[in-house]
Formats: C-alpha cells, structure tokens, sequence
C-alpha cells in the first residue's frame, strides 16, 4: 500500500457544548477514492471544513502529504483542492476569469494558467463555454467549472463535499465518471449521504453523530454481514409484528413502516410468511446485505433518518 | 501579490459589470451636491478660514470636498458590502481555502475598493467644476490643475483606503447585508455628517467636539486644503495638513491591523 495522504488522528471537534465529532481517527492512502458517509448530522461535513482548513483544530491531529494541518496550514492548502457544496466560483465572472482569479490566488505563473485551463476546460467538455458568465450555467456545468477550478493547481488531495447534490441524474453519472477519471493521479475524499455513490468509492468511512461505525471497502463492508435482509410490509405493524416475530424466531426491527429481519435461510422464512400470513402482509422481499444494512447493523438507526441534531 | 491583484481585478470586474453600482455610487453624490448646494445657498454661514478668500465662499464650493469623500465612502460601503455575499454565495471560503497570507485577503478588498473609489472620485473632481458652465454650480475657485489633482487623487487613497477598511471590519463579522444597512444609517452616514464635508463646525459645543474627535474630518479638511493654491489658515474647524495627514495615516493603518486580525481569526460562520 502507498504512503498514506492523509492522516486524521483523535479528532474531536465541539460547537459549544454540542460535540459534532468524537475522536476520530482513519488513513486514506494515496492515489484513493474516499468515500465519507454518513446520514444528515453525523459530522461529515464539520469532518470536511476541518480537512479543508476552514475551521480551527480543536483537538486531535491531521496531516496531508506529511505535512501537520496544524502548524503548516499553507503548505496543506498548497496540496489540496476543495470543491465545496456551496459553489466558491463567481457567477458575475466567465468560466476562463473564474479559472485565472483561482490560479493567481495560488500563485501560478501565467503560463501555467493558460496552460492548464485549456486542459482542464477541454477534459471537462467546457471549451465552448470559456466565456460563459458562471452564473448564467446549469447546475451541472457549474459543477464542472467549480472541479476544474479545484483542480487549477494540481493538488495531491482532492476534497469534494456531496458533489452531487442538486444534480439531475444524467449530470450527476457525467460528474462521477469525471471523478473516477482523476482518481489514481489524485487523492479524492468525497462526502456523501447517498449510498449508490458511496458504493463507488475505493474505501470507506461511515460516521454517525460524530463518530466512526466502521471503515473499509464497500465490499469489505457488505461482506461483514451475515445473512440476507428480509423486509416485510403488513397491514398494521403493532398488530401483526409478534406473530411475525414468533414465525421467524427473532425480533425485528421497524424501520419506517416495514418490519426487517437479518435471516440466514432467506427462501424458507419467506416461504413461511406467505403460506401463514400472506393475507396480512403487503410485502416482503429477501436482499443480499447493502452499506444501509451495514450501517443499520452497526447503529441499530435507518440511515435515512435524520440525526439527533442536523448539523447546521 | 499575484493574488493582492487577483482579487482586486475580480472587484473592478464586478463592479463594471453591475451599472446600476455605477449610476449609485456617482450619480447620487452629484445629485446631492447640485440640490444642496442650490437650496442651502441663502443660509450658509463661510467658516471663518474662508474669510481671506478672493471672493465668498459659497455653500456648493464649500460642500464639493465633501461630496468627493462621500463618493469614496459610497464606494467603499458598496465593495465591503460584498464580503456579506461572497460567504453567502460560497466564494470567501475558496480563498480562505488557498494557500494565502490572510491579510491578502484583506488587501485584496481595499485594494479594489480604494482603486474603484479613487476613479470616481477623480472623475468627480473633473467633473464638479464643469458643471457651472450649464448653470448647476456657481463658478469654484478651486483650482485642479495637474499638480493639485494628483496631490489630491494621492490624499482620497488614503482616505479610501482608511473608509475600506472601516468597511470590512463592520462587514467581516456579519451575516446579513441588512445589518451592514443598519450599521450604514447610524454610524457610517452620520460620520460623514459630522466631518466637516455637510457643514462647518466652529466653537465649543458638543457637535464641535464630535467633529474634532471623527478621524474622517481630518480627511475631508485634508482634501479641501489640498485643492486650493496657497495655504488656508488653520482654524478650529480646519486642522492643519500634517494633522490632517497624521490622524488619516493612523487611523487608517489601525483598521487595516483590525481588518487583518479578523479575517486571521477562523471562525464558524465564514463557512456556507
């Protein structure tokens, strides 16, 4: 394995007397697709601000390409490139103005610019828009522009928080396919609260209110799961959950309005279910285990409920 | 440097490509000193440093440095505003991201805005006096000649420098451009009120005292001095050169040092 480009170790972080993050540590080797997953409030985005410099260090220790985030922050912010949830391009400005403001605030040499802003507006399908005022693109160009700016400086890590949100699909399968055509030149750390984009990443960190559940590959992880997950829909769930308990011989868990069951003899318990309550139940289905499961293992809460506290 | 230039390149930009800025920023100014200087001609009182004047003061001549510096607050007030939206909008946190000093960062606001300032103040200067040929102003007896006027564009650096960066630390700690409105009415308007640009403050009494303790009067009387030939008396109302000069170089460096331990401070709210 390469030398890790990031090291976060016991980072603890506390708005107040609210802790967002709780001592945690992880490594992402270099050349990696990193994904950061969590639901709404887990600190993934506190995680980010942190990793880009924008907050200060509490407690705990980071480094980038060996460098301390602490006591060398401009020779982190030399190494990385953020492309942040909120666009930090200028909408009044053109594409090719918002990529040379970006390239002179770190300093490179005007031939480097123009240099590298023909490449990366040709690898990112936007040379016919060079001139485009930023604010007058779609969602999905304006994404493009913000990673090329990210991009300006050839950084070793590449920060991207939820790169997706408020993309249509099509737009969002182009910005994903750009990413993994970075990766391997590039450490990408992306944050994400969507699990088919999570399942793309290399490696993976789940965090939930401020802490790590559990890191790893995707596969790693699904794989840490015994059995199939059984999800059932009946009629009325406070009437029909004990018998359904009884029949499979362990207790469910409600999430939303289905019962899920982890069972090991999928086909069997489901046959078992339909010749004994098939009137009273709407739904059921076996899967193999998903990064939802994982975490609902681990956490014993839906990912897609919101956190105790959302982060603000 | 680079990105000193960078950023306040980016100012200038916006700004030329927002015309109504444009039209706000002079066009008011100049509406104010023709409407006041028309309608408060029979009640205005010559201060006495204008008593060894070729000819009487009149309140249109005595408010034209005065509107030269409201220009440049004007200006200065509407290029900080923009701080409250580049966090709104995203693009402080790119720079707070990249690998710069962060006083740049301040640099590169009072650079653009001083530069903005400074051009429309000058054009102002030009301007002004043309304007009595068509009857909206008494003829001045100011006197822009090229020396006078780059003495003078060198003194409205300073001053906009000193009202740029008054600007940004009002406008770095809020969120809302409501607020920095707020802040604008009480505090900002009435210290150009009171600085000698609006009216003469001689004597004793406590609007005399608040126009001797506002820096910005130091900067109007500065201005003033430098557009006429020869040297006026140095009066209660009108301070000296090498005062006017001190306090406005002072109080501009110590809100330049404000500025900058502001921005160096990380802090929640700079992040969207």
């Amino acid at each position: 394995m390469t030398d890790p480009c990031l090291t976060v170790q016991s980072l603890t972080h506390r708005y107040g007397d609210r802790t967002a993050l709780s001592d945690v540590s992880f490594s992402v080797p270099g050349g990696c697709l990193f994904g950061l997953l969590g639901p709404n409030g887990s600190g993934k985005t506190t995680l980010f601000r942190l990793l880009a410099t924008l907050l200060p260090l509490q407690q705990g220790k980071v480094q980038v390409c060996g460098f301390d985030l602490e006591t060398q922050p401009a020779d982190v912010r030399r190494r990385l490139g953020v492309t942040f949830q909120s666009p930090a391009v200028d909408g009044r400005l053109t594409v090719i103005e918002n990529l040379d403001c970006h390239g002179r605030i770190y300093g490179l040499p005007s031939a480097v610019i123009r240099q590298r802003s023909e490449e990366l507006l040709n690898r990112l399908e936007l040379s016919d828009r060079r001139h485009s005022m930023v604010g007058e693109l779609s969602g999905g160009l304006r994404r493009r522009v913000e990673l090329a700016k990210g991009l300006m400086h050839s950084p070793q890590l590449l920060l991207l928080d939820e790169p997706s949100v408020g993309l249509d699909p099509a737009a969002r399968r182009y910005f994903w396919d750009l990413i993994s055509e970075f990766r391997g030149s590039t450490t990408v750390i992306v944050t994400t609260h969507l699990m088919e984009e999570a399942e793309q990443c290399e490696q993976l960190l789940l965090l939930n209110a401020g802490q790590t559940v559990t890191s790893g590959s995707p596969q790693q992880l699904q794989s840490s799961v015994n059995g199939q997950r059984l999800t059932v829909r009946t009629r009325d769930n406070r009437q029909f959950r004990e018998p359904l308990e009884t029949l499979i011989g362990q207790s469910g868990r409600v999430v939303g309005n289905r019962l899920c069951f982890r069972v090991h003899d999928g086909a069997a318990s489901l046959q078992k279910i339909m010749q004994q309550m098939g009137g009273d139940v709407q739904s059921a289905e076996i899967a193999q285990p998903t990064l939802e499961d994982v975490f609902l293992e681990l956490t014993g809460r839906d990912f897609s409920e919101d956190g105790p506290e959302a982060e603000k | 440097m680079s990105a000193v230039s960078a950023l306040a390149s980016r100012e200038l930009k916006r700004f030329l490509r927002q015309r109504t800025r444009i039209v706000g920023a002079i066009g008011q100014p100049i509406i104010f000193w023709v409407l006041f200087g028309a309608g408060l001609r029979g009640s205005f009182q010559s201060p006495d440093w204008a008593a060894g004047l070729a000819t009487p003061l009149s309140y249109q001549e005595y408010f034209f440095p005065g509107i030269a510096v409201l220009i440049v607050m004007f200006t200065a007030i509407f290029s900080t505003i923009s701080i409250i939206e580049d966090r709104r909008e995203g693009f402080l946190q790119g720079v707070l991201a990249a690998p710069v000093a962060r006083s740049v960062i301040v640099l590169g606001k009072v650079v653009g805005g001083t530069l903005l300032a400074v051009i429309q103040a000058g054009l102002f200067l030009l301007i002004g006096p043309l304007l009595s040929h068509i009857g909206l102003s008494p003829g001045l007896q100011i006197d822009v000649s090229a020396f006078r006027f780059i003495a003078a564009g060198a003194f409205l650096i300073l001053i906009a420098v000193e009202l740029t960066a008054l600007g940004f630390l009002i406008a770095w700690p809020m969120n809302s451009t409501q607020g920095f409105h707020a802040v604008m009415s009480i505090f900002l308007m009435p210290m150009w009120l009171l600085s000698g640009a609006f009216f003469p403050g001689g004597g004793g009494d406590w609007l005399a005292w608040l126009i001797r303790l506002n820096p910005l009067t130091y900067g109007v009387a500065g201005l003033r001095r430098l557009l006429y030939p020869g040297d006026l008396p140095v009066t209660a109302s009108l301070p000296s050169m090498t005062m006017c000069l001190t306090v406005s170089t002072a109080f501009a460096l110590i809100c330049m040092v404000i500025c900058t331990r502001l921005v160096n401070r990380p802090a929640t709210h700079n992040v969207t």
